[in-house]
């Protein structure tokens, strides 16, 4: 978190720290339309190469718990819950990925079996610690979206 | 050749790449489980108002190398603690100076099909009872024993032997017994609630998704027909309760405690969700 100490830092140093936190919006705020979420969730340009740390990271993304990705062949075990994302970014433009990452439930119907990974639309009983918290952070689902963004056929 | 020489170095290793073969064919197995020559009763017509058409074993959902596993007692690594619970039977034990044999004898006879038909109703505490509770009620009322904690003492040994003495027999509860129906109902409610920060339901895995793989790991109809059941990956018995906790603990949420009101009530309807699979205790599974 280096770089949102320093971005801190500057907004503080320039009297604008509000405006800095506010860049990011919270889970309660994200806006859904027809066509997704329009807008980035922090205001910073996803990371594609993080973003896949992301996606393949058991206590991050998990995302290969459900989804089989041709892309990354070399990792074990690709599950078939979801779709696999092979030239996802062929069937979903970025502002719909985003929302399915964010919270899918918005996108599909509740039905789904996908976690929101940025969103307080949660289970019963939430473990104590987690309250309150999404499973990934803001700039995380940027960084996935920028990742799929790469999943061409 | 990073690969081959984890594999030769690590069983686990060599157990998780088995399981990756299977992710290619996502279906349960074709086959039939006899032990020691005994067939198993693994697939069954659902009962009513069931939302599969058959209910099916677990054991079809894993590998050839475990389910040979479990289908030859002399290998089956749960038999060593079934034969544990088998010298607890006929250890004298509390103030009264019993054994469980001094009062139920041979448990091959006395303890015969018992096991298929629990969870039951227990009038004195008025709410369902396992076999652990059940365990527990006589040792207190009739030993003059200390009741086992949870998972603790001997528990899961001698769960799993009076369960063994099933081995073959189909489930079949009563839920015309007390309020069975009503702590059925409420098991229910418990199977479709979604918990956690990954807000999943029992459901979601067991029932819109048995058959596909979640990354290594099979998705079963979630039956607990083989409880205790030998885990491989934690090497030893896995009572059923402490599954339930797992599994509830794998949603991101917290657990609830074991033999609590909603674990009870979910017992009786998971067991209910596999009437006519016969017992299997001690399953092997991943």
């Amino acid at each position: 978190m280096r770089l949102g100490t320093v971005i801190a830092t500057l907004a503080i140093a320039s009297g604008v720290a509000t405006a800095a936190v506010a860049a990011e919006v919270a889970p309660g705020d994200v806006a859904f339309t027809d066509d997704g979420v329009a807008m980035s969730l922090t205001g910073t340009a996803g990371d594609p190469d993080e973003g896949a740390k992301v996606f393949k990271n058991k206590k991050l993304g998990n995302c290969l718990a459900c989804h089989a990705n041709t892309a990354m062949e070399k990792e074990l075990f690709h599950g078939n819950v979801g779709p696999v994302l092979d030239g996802v970014a062929g069937r979903y433009s970025t502002e719909q990925l985003r929302a399915i990452v964010t919270n899918s439930k918005q996108m599909f119907t509740q039905d789904t079996v996908m976690p929101g990974f940025y969103s307080l639309e949660v289970g019963k009983d939430v473990t104590k610690d987690l309250v309150g918290k999404t499973i990934l952070a803001a700039q995380q689902v940027e960084d996935v979206v920028a990742y799929l963004g790469t999943l061409k056929e | 050749m990073n690969n081959i020489s984890l594999f030769i170095t690590g069983p686990v290793i060599a157990l998780a790449l088995a399981a990756g073969i299977a992710a290619v064919k996502a279906d349960p197995v074709d086959d039939t489980l006899t032990i020691d020559g005994k067939e198993m009763i693994s697939r069954a017509k659902a009962p009513e108002g069931h939302p599969f058409d058959e209910v099916m074993s677990g054991w079809l959902f894993r590998t050839a190398e475990t389910r040979a596993l479990e289908a030859d007692t002399f290998v089956n690594p749960g038999m060593l603690e079934v034969e544990e619970g088998g010298a607890i039977w006929n250890t004298v034990e509390g103030t009264a100076g019993k054994s469980c044999a001094s009062c139920h004898g041979d448990a091959a006879e006395s303890m015969k099909d018992v096991g298929a038909n629990y969870p039951k109703w227990d009038s004195d505490s008025g709410r369902p009872i396992n076999i652990e509770l059940q365990i527990n009620k006589c040792r207190e009322k009739n030993m003059g024993a200390e009741p086992y904690a949870f998972d603790k003492g001997g528990q899961k040994a001698l769960t799993a032997y009076v369960k063994h003495q099933s081995l073959g027999t189909p489930v079949s509860i009563d839920l015309g017994q007390g309020e069975m129906q009503n702590w059925w109902d409420r098991g229910k409610e418990l199977y479709y609630t979604r918990t956690g920060q990954l807000n999943l339901s029992c459901a979601s895995c067991h029932e819109a998704n048995m058959g596909k793989m979640i990354r290594a790991d099979h998705l079963s109809q979630g039956q607990i027909n083989g409880f205790p059941t030998y885990r491989l990956k934690q090497g030893k018995l896995i009572s059923v309760h402490n599954r339930f906790r797992g599994c509830i603990r794998d949603t991101r949420a917290e657990m609830p405690k074991a033999f609590s009101d909603e674990l009870m009530a979910l017992e009786v309807y998971v067991t209910w969700r596999g009437t006519g699979l016969s017992v299997e205790t001690p399953a092997v599974r991943q």
